[in-house]
């Protein structure tokens, strides 16, 4: 028989292929000294204090597109919640729902970037699980992450932004979603449009480090940067008046977002990080941002404005101004 | 991004800025804009914050799923509901209110309704799936109308069997005589639709000039085409003329796109048909030709279509011909939002109180789901 090149029920069946894959594929991988034990439970010691607890499934589909694949986005998204909350990220969980007949090619690959992403973050996969379903009953691959990480003393002022605020992003919007949507539907550009998607964590560290007043740090996934800034200022007195020449859009994304009629700012990100800034620092904030490979696009897009009651605008090109409102779910193509 | 940022170009739009504001209107006017996409195009730029008072922007009949009477959304619901149909159309359509449901909810409830980008897309789930019936609800203007046509042409020639179109097509130049006719519509100008312009041409305006003293200027979608043609009306206006004039030349020829005309000329014929806040208009619509009736979904199929019934707060009738803007809707922003529409202007993402809300809604008007009877 040739080697076995594709997922089985078998693999999910805590049998002798269950404990190959997580010896020949996982162990190797993820390599450290806790999940090496094999036990029911990672067990750690953490220094005293608050701690950040987050998980989050990835579905993504096609699951490798250009930039990363369903793996580097399992790490970094996990990553990023956690660091946008204040946290350090320390230790990650990972459970997979594999398809029978997944090429077990894939899983290498993604399981790399998992690795690979995890070490960029330096953070550790200490704990694991893998459940095969019956070809049909997935598709191919989902990944379910955890994480934990401890919570950073805070600035004074952090959760709350106050009018006069700067708004800060550390680059182009959109990139992630019209890289996933070209892989798709198969579109192919002069210009490569590749995913954003990247842990955070090191971004964040810099600026903290940086002693600025970080008042509040969303990543702009889901729904792009329109509806993390809609969340925000949902509620509140003020609103966020953006400034649409300021913010960075790569010019693939741009060009695609014309011709489909989607807006790159309600694309989604993996790799952006909203971050409002007392205005007094907001300079070196931006330094500090555009100091790490992470932030070399970062700009300062807009502004907390009083009287706005909790509306996001836009200051257009040709100087108008109008609203820009949370997304409504399904994009829906134009019909003429 | 070429070819666009050019018509973006800020110190461009100021200069024609201090242009309009140069312009002696001895009173306010009225322009009206009768395309969906220079509705959505002068929310998202901002432009209406940008215009002197004197000038009030009014939103016509030129979304196509807005103007479409409940009665053909119960329609295709109601083909949708046959066993072996598949229902394929635009996804602005699937969303849009019947009398009881519409086409997302029917899907849900486990229709095959299928959202398709082009009538190509439609044909080609035919030829896929030849033990079903594939209909194709088609609504749109003169611009979308050429490919439905061309649909029907290549489905004719072809022999396909299984395919249909629920024709629900419309043109442009009679509901502008009708609002030209209302009493209660005052409108001194057009800003006459770029893509339907491009296939019927420029010339169609002509008798909005000679015959009602209306001033048309044809125009393209991006900031500084739409700045042009509004200094061109103002203009107009403050020399007390009516004119056609094409402010979109690198898309709009005189006569139009003569190939497109023909190929209509050759699958439609006009009937009267009726327009959501307009009722019946004389020749406004186009039928599926008696040759081609295997292919006319209403001729083939017999279903029951329950009789329409909008909501009787519900003001779209008023906002399609410009009597009344979409916050003079009882129901705007309160129970009538784009994630939960209760008229067609607020599901199209061309309608135009669904532009209001997203792009130039004011702060207390949220949308919090309270109730108006």
């Amino acid at each position: 028989m040739k080697p076995l090149d594709r997922i089985l029920l078998a693999h999910g069946g805590g049998g002798t292929l269950s404990g190959a894959l997580i010896r020949e594929l996982f162990l190797p991988a993820f390599d450290n000294p806790t999940l090496a034990t094999l036990s029911d439970a990672a067990v750690f010691s953490l220094p005293p204090g608050r701690m950040a607890f987050t998980t989050d499934s990835y579905v993504v589909t096609p699951r490798f597109f250009p930039g990363g694949d369903i793996g580097t986005l399992a790490v970094a998204g996990t990553v990023n919640d956690l660091a946008v909350s204040g946290a350090v990220p320390r230790f990650l969980s990972c459970a997979f729902i594999l398809e029978e007949g997944l090429p077990l090619d894939d899983l290498r690959r993604v399981v790399g970037s998992m690795a690979r992403t995890a070490a960029q973050a330096d953070v550790q996969l200490v704990t694991g699980d893998t459940k095969v379903v019956e070809r049909g009953g997935a598709d191919g691959i989902f990944i379910t992450t955890a994480g934990v990480g401890e919570l950073r003393t805070l600035p004074e002022g952090w959760g709350t932004p106050l009018p006069g605020d700067r708004v800060l992003i550390n680059g182009p919007v959109g990139d992630h979603g019209f890289a996933v949507l070209a892989a798709r539907e198969g579109l192919v550009f002069d210009t490569p449009l590749l995913s954003d998607c990247a842990p955070l964590n090191g971004l964040i560290d810099t600026l903290f480090d940086a002693g600025v007043q970080v008042r509040f740090l969303r990543d702009a996934t889901r729904g792009g940067l329109a509806a993390v800034l809609n969340e925000m200022a949902a509620g509140h007195d003020w609103g966020v008046a953006l400034q649409a020449g300021a913010i960075p859009i790569s010019p693939a994304a741009r060009s695609l977002g014309e011709i489909l009629g989607i807006d790159p700012l309600f694309v989604a990100n993996e790799g952006k990080v909203v971050a409002v800034i007392a205005a007094a620092d907001a300079a070196d904030a931006l330094a500090s941002m555009r100091s790490h490979p992470l932030g070399r696009g970062a700009a300062i897009i807009g502004i907390i404005e009083p009287g706005l009651h909790g509306l996001v605008t836009l200051d257009t090109d040709v100087g108008g101004r109008r609203i820009l409102d949370m997304p409504l779910g399904e994009q829906l193509p134009r019909i003429c | 991004m070429r070819y666009v940022d050019e018509f973006r170009d800020r110190a461009a739009a100021a200069g024609l800025l201090q242009q309009i504001g140069r312009v002696d209107l001895r009173e306010p006017v009225t322009f009206m804009e009768v395309c969906g996409s220079h509705t959505m195009a002068i929310s998202r730029f901002g432009i209406r914050s940008l215009l002197p008072e004197t000038v009030r922007l009014v939103s016509g009949p030129g979304c196509p799923v807005c103007v479409t009477p409940i009665s053909n959304i119960d329609h295709a619901i109601a083909l949708a509901g046959l066993p072996h149909v598949i229902l394929a159309t635009f996804g602005d359509l699937i969303r849009v209110p019947g009398s009881a449901s519409s086409l997302e909810r029917e899907r849900a409830a486990g229709a095959d309704v299928r959202v398709v980008y082009s009538t190509l897309d439609a044909l080609a789930l035919a030829r896929r799936d030849a033990d079903r019936q594939v209909v194709f609800l088609g609504v749109g203007f003169e611009t979308t109308a050429p490919t439905v046509a061309a649909a029907l042409l290549e489905a004719d020639a072809t022999g396909l069997t299984n395919f249909s179109v629920l024709s629900d097509h419309k043109v442009m130049p009679p509901p502008m005589r009708a609002l030209m006719e209302a009493p209660e519509v005052d409108v001194r100008g057009f800003l006459c639709p770029g893509h339907v312009s491009a296939i019927i041409g420029a010339d169609a305006y002509r008798f909005l000039a000679d015959e009602y003293g209306a001033s048309c200027v044809v125009a393209g979608f991006e900031p500084l085409d739409i700045l042009h043609a509004i200094l061109l009306l103002m203009e107009q206006a403050a020399h007390g003329t009516a004119e056609v004039e094409n402010a979109y030349g690198r898309a709009v020829t005189a006569e139009g796109n003569v190939a497109a005309q023909a190929i209509l000329a050759r699958a439609f014929t006009p009937v009267d048909a009726e327009w959501r806040g307009f009722g019946m208009i004389p020749a406004s619509g186009l039928r599926i030709r008696s040759e081609f009736e295997h292919l006319d979904a209403a001729r083939r199929f017999d279903v029951l279509i329950p009789e329409g019934r909008d909501h009787p707060a519900c003001r779209c009738p008023d906002v399609l011909r410009g009597v009344v803007t979409p916050p003079e809707c009882p129901l705007f922003a309160r129970a009538c939002t784009p994630a939960d529409p209760v008229g067609a202007c607020m599901v199209s993402t061309e309608g135009t109180c669904a532009a209001y809300y997203r792009y130039e809604r004011r702060g207390h008007e949220r949308g919090d789901a309270q109730e108006v009877e």
